[in-house]
This record gives structure tokens, C-alpha cells and sequence, in this order.
């Protein structure tokens, strides 16, 4: 039947520093993070790197790790949503209301307020999807929507939420396991499990890959990524493990959130009918992808994650406030194009618009850390945004 | 001393795209004030001549001289041409829909003053150019609001506005109805008696017969001839047609006897509309049917509707107001979306690769199984393993010509993304499987192949029906050929019977003058 004379191609494709040519974007995302972390360990006299400031800046950068999955997906697919800040305020003040006027116990009121994000993603999704309006009408529309909501549900602020509903964002898993020295001991597993887990799962794929005579990474840039991965991994637990709280609750949801859709976007068939719609809609539609449902599926996730987002907003804050969530649409968009997702769509990945959250996070707390003027802070994000789309750009011209 | 030479002379005109001579040595003599027409198949070339002509292709990327009005010129750009007096009205008009008559006559031409428009001399100038082409239309009325034939019009007078003097029209008709063609033709005979040249490309050989001059037929980027049709011996549409098709089968197509079955797909009374200008009737009334193993061909001009039949049958993917009935297996199915197409095993690779066919900036793999991931994943799960097993089965087998099939379809040759395509579409398992001008743009020896893969489709039992511009290659390769002009089926011819000349006649054939 098939012809196996031909040789097995290109296992070891090229040189080391030929393939880390072809992904330079790959990891100069990953680099520049690097970059930026050594910098301002530098600039604030190794107070970025301090065990409590790694908790928190999981804690408070959750909302836009959150945000960014789903808006990976709806720039993938071509759109965009302008909507998701005043969404989280809008949801963000229901849950708090359900807990504190109407004495819904908080985890059903969590449980709701997420659902109530899919009818928000539903109802947005009619319009992209089903009316033709373009997402970034629809969205705007909806900025505007459910900020006015927001603002008429909440007045200004609903404080008094229960302690376990603040410690969503605010606390930690407990110590289970003791202490080893002055290191959580539960920490210390997570870690250990993690990084296990990932060099399973890289040994296992490149495993696969070669069975299949496909392309893999170079063995010594197989070895470096993973014991680079590895021991980043390892030098946070560590970090974390130390810190006050030990592991915080939000990085688990996070972590599991990024696992999930990761999954779904690579290995599903809806995650695979949103790269092909981004990549040529045309074909997508001759291939018979049901582009309506598709469509109206990506902005129901969104309006999803953005329940996920409210409740982590509203638990950090310890209160719904009607301001909650401005801006978050711009940093979790920011973040997904940081990440290399493609402005032209077709493009991206849940991780790479993790990173790109990473360095808008790492940014903030920085230059918190250095007290540089807010207003400072918008337009060094601003200025990093267009130098990372511009990167893309002129290296895929090179390219050609 | 110009004035009484020719107005252009084209000289020895080649122009190579990467793989493939599009023009070769053509040499071709306008005489000033004639209307002369260009003839020839699909895809002969006559299209890259006139964008050599008028600069759309720049001085120094083809070879050979144009020599106008007695000057050699060097156009580098569409501007270039024009200053010279050369204009050239494309088969896709190129107006602003949303912009008015006037300001569509003068755009990039504007009647200014130091930037700023002058409204008056923009309407009464256009007001009188509009009178010049006969159209009777306020110089205010947007281009959205005219027909097809009206907009063709406005080109004219914006032409006009430029001082032309050798006027290039690309299938001027092709979109007209019988009234608005008359009327056309009627101009550009009003415009020869003041002196404007045109050149007129067109299918349609009464036409040709009726208005022009002298004829050149092009044929694989050569010039065959050129006729006087004043001459003393009268040139007939069969002349045309003999020496537009006339060339030895130098093409080579694989032996293939066929086993035919029983009959899979048939269509009756197919109707399709224009998706936009509903009241368009783009294929009208068409039937026809393929059998299990049988290579069906369907031929036509640009324009027949060929690949409008094709995507309409394919879940409607064209049209509207789709009337008519399908027969799968001789039982009537109503087909309405691709989805259901691909589920009843319809499969349509289509003519645009590029555009309508692979995803680019995805790999061979996931191109592969973009039309039925069903058949690789469970309860929505795509099995990694199965889906590179699978896709690389159909590598080997259409022997594609990349080192895994993890390389982007977009970094891959012609030929070896048409195999990705097919792959895709045998990936999906069909029972009918359109194949909608299947080797444009490839090379002969990837032509070979995709024969073979052809004929062994229609071996296991498939229906297959091939869409082709090119003659030679559905007489080479079908077992039955039908041929479509103006949307309707005027012809069915089996392969012992077909001859290009005979095919060319059919898909020639005007509709009737019978009341609509």
C-alpha cells in the first residue's frame, strides 16, 4: 500500500540555535518574562522575588489569568470582547448581593453567579453568532450594559462577606502536612507533583511524536526546556512554601482552569473548529463547522470565565464595589496579544496568553514594589503592548 | 506620421510566473481605430496580455517591447498607461459602490482646486460623459443603486474622462443581460466612429462575430492567429473555435478502464439564484447524474455556473433561492447545510485552495481532518494518535511531498496542497466527490498523479465529478462530459463522442431568444 521508501524525515530538525530561531516567538515571550523578573528583582533591591510578594501576585493578578483563557479564544476565533470588565462588576455585585441580602449560602451563590456568566455569554453570543452584529459592537454595547447595572445593583459598595467566601482570594490551603524545616509541607507536594507531572506528560508527547516519525525539538533544547521549566517550578514552590500562607487558593483554580482549556483548545473538536474558523473562515464553513454554534459556544466560555473572574474579584476586594473591573478587558486583550495570540486571528495559545498575564503582572507589581505614579505604570504597559505586537509582526516579515 | 500606423504594437511579449509561461513570444498589431477582439480558452493568457498592456505588470517583469502610438513605452504602473491614453475595464467592475456616479467617474482623477473638490465642474462634466455613453442617470445616484449594466456604463464614461484612446475591456458582456450587451456592443461601435481603439476579451464568439475587426486567438500563452473578419473569406464561429482548442493532446493521461455502477447522485431541475442580486438566475434548471465509478466531467466557460451547480448542490453552500431536486442513490434528499452534505457523503474540493480550501497557518494533519473530526474523536475529543496515524496514511498514499505531516499546508507547492485537499476530502469518506478544476495551477508531472488518484477514487466505487476548464484534460480523464453555458446543461456528451471542437460549440451556446 504505501511506499515506505522514503527515508524518515527530519527527526532532529537542524541545529539548537535553528530551532530556537524558527520559535523565537515562542520563547521570547518566555525570555522577556525572564527579563523583566531579573530587572526588577534589581530595581527594588530583591523585593519582587520576596515569598509573600509571589503570593500575592498570583492573587492579584487571578482576574486577568482567568480572562485571558477565554479571550484567547475569542481573538483565535476572530472577534473580540470589550465587555468582560463591566461583566465582572455586573456579576461580581449579584453574588455579593445573593450572600448578603438574600442569605444564599456563598458557595451556591458562587456556583450561581457562574451560571449567571453563561447567560451573560448567552445573550452577547445571540447577537455575534446568531444576528450577525460584529462582537466588537455587541460587546461595546455590552461595557456599557452591564456597567449600568452593575452600578444600579450595587449603588457603590456591598461589604460583609463570610470569611470563607474572602478566603477564595485571600487565603491558602492549610497546612495539612506540617512543616519541613520553615517550608509548607502541602506546598512542597503540590510542587513535587507538578513537576513530575509535566515531565510525564513532555517525555510522553515527544515519545509519541518520534513513534510517528514527526517533527521534535532537538534533544538538548528538550533537556533545557524541561529542566528549565523544572526548576522555575521548583524555585516558586519553594517561594511559596516559605510564604506565609503556603499555597494560595486561587493559584489551584488558575492552575486547574489553564490545565482544562489548554486541554480543550488542543484535543477537542470545538477547540479545533475555533482554529480553523480564525485560520480561513471560508474553509472552516466548506468543512462543515457549524460557525453559528461555534461562535455562540466561544461567548457563552467567556461569560463564563467572567463568573469565575467575579467571584475571585469580589472574594480579593472582600467586597462587590460598582468600579470593580475597569479596565479588565484591555488587560486580559493585552495579555492574550503579549502571548502571541494573532491579531488577524487563526493564532494562539491558552499558555502563551498565561505569560502574557504574567508580564502585565509582573509589570504592575514592580513598579507598585519601585512606587512609580500609576499613571506611570498605564503607559509602560501601553508602551510593552505595542513592542510585543510589533516584535510579532516584523519577525513574521523577516520570515518571509 | 503616427497617425496613420497602427496604434499598438506588442512585440515578442513572454511573461513566466514561477513555474509556468503564461505568455510566450506574443506579438499581436492594433490598427488605429479598429475593434479588435481577443479570443481564447480559460486560463490562455489573454487576461496577463492585457496587464502587461497596462502596466498592471510593470516594465522589466516580462519580456518583449510595447511600442504605442509609435513610441516604445514602459509602464510601471496602471497610472503610467493611462496618462498614455490606455484603459482597461475589468471583468470585476472596479467602482465604490457607496459613492455617486460623478464622484466615481473622477476618483484619483478629482476636478479640484488646490485640494478642494469642485462640486459644479464635477457634475456638469460628468453630466456630458454621461451623455456620451448613453446612460440616463442623474451624475448624483450612487453606484449601489444601478444594475450591472448601467455600472459597466459608468466605467465607460470614467474611461472617457481620462482622454482615452485605446480602451482594454475584459469580458465586457459576461454579466449583462441580451438588452444591455446590445447596448454596450451599440457603444463601443459609437465610440470606433470617434476614433477611441478598443480591445474587447470575450467568450462570447457572436459578439465577436458581429462587432469586430480582426480577431487574435491566443492558445497557451502563444498567438495562433490573426483574422480579418472583413476579409474576403468570411470567419465562421467553428473558424474560432477550431483554432482556439487546436492543439495536439501533448498532455499524458493515465489508462484507465472504468467499472460503472449503479447511479449515486442525480439532480433535476436545479435552479440557483444569485446570493446578492436575487433575480439573477445563475444555474437554471440543470440536470445530471453520476454513477458508482464513473468519472464525470462538467465543462464550461468563466461564468457558465459550473461551480455554482457544484457548491449549491454541496449543502447550499452558494445561492439562494435554490429550487430543484436531489437523488442519492435514486431516493430524494433535502441537503441543506455542508454539514449535511459531508454526513450524506457529498464531498466538494474546491477550485480556490487557497481561499476556500486549507487553512493555512494549520498543518497537513489537522488539515486532513477538518471535515469529519468525528471520525477521530470521542465525546468531542480528538485522539491525537489516531488523527497523525490517519493523516499520514493519506500522505503516504497521495505520496504528498513534505517531511511530516506536521509542516503548514501554506509552506507546500501547488500540486502538494491539491493532495492535502484531496486527503481531506477521502478523509471524509464520500460517496460523491466534486472535484472542482482539480489541477489549476500544478505541473504536469503533479497532474499525472492527481489523474491517477482520480481514477482510483472512481475504482473503490466512488462518484466522481470533475469541473475543468481544460479540455484536453476531461476528455483524458472522464468517462461522460457535460457541458454548461449560461447556467443551463446544454449537452451531454460520452467520451467517445466528445471533441474539443464539439464540447467548445456547446459551451458556447447562447441561450435562445425563447421568452423567459
Amino acid at each position: 500500500m504505501s511506499a515506505p521508501a522514503d527515508p524518515p524525515p527530519g527527526n532532529t530538525s537542524g541545529t539548537l540555535t535553528a530551532y530556537l530561531g524558527q520559535n523565537l516567538r515562542q520563547y521570547g515571550m518566555m525570555a522577556a518574562l525572564v527579563v523583566i523578573v531579573v530587572l526588577f528583582q534589581f530595581t527594588t533591591g530583591g523585593k519582587l522575588l520576596y515569598p509573600n510578594n509571589i503570593a500575592a501576585l498570583i492573587q492579584q493578578n487571578a482576574y486577568v489569568l482567568i480572562l485571558a483563557i477565554g479571550m484567547v479564544m475569542v481573538i483565535v476565533a476572530g472577534h473580540i470582547d470589550l465587555s468582560v470588565g463591566s461583566v465582572v462588576a455586573f456579576l461580581g455585585g449579584l453574588c455579593a448581593l445573593m450572600i448578603s441580602d438574600y442569605d444564599v449560602p456563598w458557595l451556591l451563590a458562587v456556583l450561581i453567579s457562574i451560571v449567571l456568566g453563561g447567560v451573560v455569554g448567552c445573550w452577547q453570543g445571540f447577537w455575534i453568532a446568531y444576528a450577525g452584529i460584529p462582537a466588537f459592537i455587541v460587546t461595546l454595547g455590552g461595557m456599557l450594559l452591564f456597567r449600568g447595572l452593575a452600578i444600579v445593583l450595587v449603588g457603590t459598595t456591598v461589604a460583609g462577606l463570610p470569611a470563607g467566601f474572602n478566603d477564595i482570594s485571600n487565603g491558602s490551603l492549610p497546612s495539612a502536612l506540617g512543616f519541613l524545616a520553615d517550608l509548607d509541607g502541602l506546598t512542597l507536594l503540590i510542587g513535587i507533583v507538578a513537576i513530575a507531572g509535566l515531565a510525564v506528560s513532555q517525555i510522553r508527547a515527544r515519545r509519541s511524536l518520534l513513534r510517528n516519525n514527526l517533527r521534535v525539538e532537538p534533544f538538548p533544547a528538550f533537556v533545557i526546556k524541561l529542566v528549565v521549566s523544572a526548576a522555575a517550578i521548583a524555585y516558586i514552590t519553594y517561594l511559596l512554601a516559605k510564604s506565609a500562607g503556603g499555597t494560595p487558593i486561587v493559584l489551584i483554580i488558575v492552575a486547574l482552569l489553564v490545565l482544562l482549556y489548554t486541554f480543550i483548545m488542543n484535543n477537542t473538536v470545538f477547540g479545533r473548529h475555533i482554529y480553523a474558523m480564525g485560520g480561513n473562515l471560508p474553509a472552516a464553513v466548506l468543512s462543515g463547522v457549524k460557525t453559528k454554534r461555534v461562535n455562540f459556544m466561544i461567548f457563552v466560555n467567556m461569560g463564563l470565565l467572567a463568573g469565575v473572574a467575579a467571584v475571585v474579584t469580589t472574594s480579593r476586594a472582600g467586597a462587590a464595589v460598582a468600579a470593580a473591573g475597569q479596565n479588565f478587558e484591555l488587560d486580559a486583550i493585552a495579555a492574550a496579544f503579549i502571548g502571541g495570540t494573532a491579531v488577524s486571528g487563526g493564532i494562539g495559545k491558552v499558555t502563551g496568553a498565561i505569560i502574557g498575564a504574567f508580564i502585565m503582572g509582573v509589570l504592575n507589581m514592580g513598579l507598585s514594589i519601585m512606587n512609580v505614579d500609576p499613571a506611570w505604570q498605564m503607559a509602560v504597559k501601553g508602551l510593552v503592548l505595542i513592542i510585543a505586537v510589533a516584535f510579532d509582526i516584523l519577525n513574521k516579515r523577516r520570515g518571509k | 506620421m503616427t497617425d496613420t500606423g497602427p496604434i499598438l504594437e506588442m512585440r515578442g511579449i513572454t511573461k513566466t510566473f514561477p513555474g509556468v509561461k503564461a505568455l510566450q513570444d506574443v506579438t499581436m498589431t492594433v490598427a488605429r481605430g479598429e475593434v479588435h477582439a481577443v479570443c481564447g480558452e480559460n486560463g490562455a493568457g489573454k487576461s496577463t496580455l492585457m496587464k502587461v498592456l497596462s502596466g498592471v505588470y510593470p516594465h522589466g517583469s516580462y519580456d518583449g517591447d510595447i511600442v504605442f502610438e509609435g513610441d516604445p513605452c514602459r509602464f510601471r504602473s496602471i497610472r503610467d498607461s493611462e496618462e498614455r491614453g490606455i484603459v482597461i475595464i475589468h471583468q470585476e467592475l472596479a467602482l465604490s459602490p457607496y459613492l455617486s456616479i460623478a464622484e466615481n467617474i473622477f476618483l484619483g482623477n478629482e476636478r479640484s482646486k488646490r485640494g478642494v473638490i469642485n462640486w459644479t465642474a464635477t457634475n456638469t462634466q460628468a453630466a456630458g460623459l454621461l451623455a456620451r455613453v448613453g446612460l440616463d442617470e442623474h451624475p448624483d445616484t450612487k453606484i449601489i443603486d444601478l444594475g450591472v449594466g448601467k455600472q459597466q456604463l459608468v466605467e465607460i464614461a470614467k474611461a472617457l474622462s481620462k482622454r482615452v484612446k485605446l480602451l482594454i475591456l475584459d469580458e465586457p458582456t459576461a454579466a449583462l443581460n441580451g438588452a444591455d450587451s446590445a447596448h454596450l456592443l451599440d457603444l463601443i461601435r459609437q465610440l470606433k466612429e470617434q476614433g477611441i481603439t478598443s480591445i474587447i476579451i470575450s467568450h462570447k464568439l457572436n459578439e465577436i462575430a458581429e462587432i469586430a475587426d480582426t480577431t487574435t486567438i491566443i492558445r497557451d500563452g502563444r498567438c495562433i492567429e490573426t483574422l480579418d473578419m472583413h476579409g474576403a473569406e468570411a470567419v465562421s464561429e467553428d473558424r474560432i473555435i477550431r483554432s482556439m482548442v487546436g492543439r495536439d493532446l501533448a498532455h499524458r493521461f493515465p489508462e484507465h478502464t472504468p467499472k460503472i455502477g449503479a447511479e449515486i447522485l442525480r439532480v433535476e431541475g436545479w435552479t440557483v439564484h444569485h446570493p446578492i442580486d436575487r433575480s439573477r438566475v445563475v444555474v437554471d434548471g440543470a440536470g445530471l447524474s453520476v454513477r458508482a465509478g464513473e468519472i464525470v466531467g462538467l465543462a464550461g466557460l468563466m461564468g457558465a455556473g459550473r461551480t455554482e451547480l457544484a457548491m449549491s448542490i454541496f449543502g447550499h453552500s452558494y445561492g439562494s433561492s435554490i429550487s430543484g431536486q436531489l437523488f442519492l442513490h435514486g431516493e430524494p434528499v433535502t441537503i441543506r447545510t455542508v454539514d449535511a452534505a459531508i454526513g450524506h457523503g457529498i464531498a466538494y474540493a474546491t477550485e480556490d485552495r487557497k481561499h476556500y480550501g486549507l487553512n493555512l497557518i494549520e498543518d497537513i494533519k489537522r488539515n486532513t481532518s477538518a471535515a469529519k473530526l468525528q471520525r477521530i474523536s470521542r465525546f468531542g475529543v480528538v485522539d491525537a494518535a489516531d488523527e497523525i496515524t490517519a493523516a499520514d496514511r493519506y500522505r503516504r498514499e497521495m505520496r504528498t511531498k513534505a517531511e511530516s505531516v506536521d509542516v503548514l499546508t501554506g509552506k507546500l507547492s501547488g500540486g502538494n496542497q491539491q493532495k492535502v485537499v484531496l486527503s481531506k476530502w477521502l478523509f471524509a469518506e464520500p460517496e460523491v466527490l466534486i472535484l472542482d478544476e482539480p489541477t489549476r495551477g500544478i505541473d504536469v508531472g503533479a497532474k499525472y498523479e492527481i489523474y491517477e488518484i482520480v481514477n482510483r477514487l472512481a475504482d473503490s466505487g466512488k462518484a466522481v465529478l470533475v469541473i475543468s476548464s481544460e479540455l484536453p484534460e476531461l476528455l483524458g480523464v472522464c468517462d461522460r462530459i457535460y457541458a454548461m453555458s449560461q447556467g443551463r446543461i446544454t449537452g451531454e456528451l460520452p467520451r467517445a463522442e466528445a471533441t474539443q471542437e464539439g464540447l467548445m460549440r456547446l459551451m458556447t451556446m447562447q441561450k435562445s431568444g425563447a421568452p423567459q
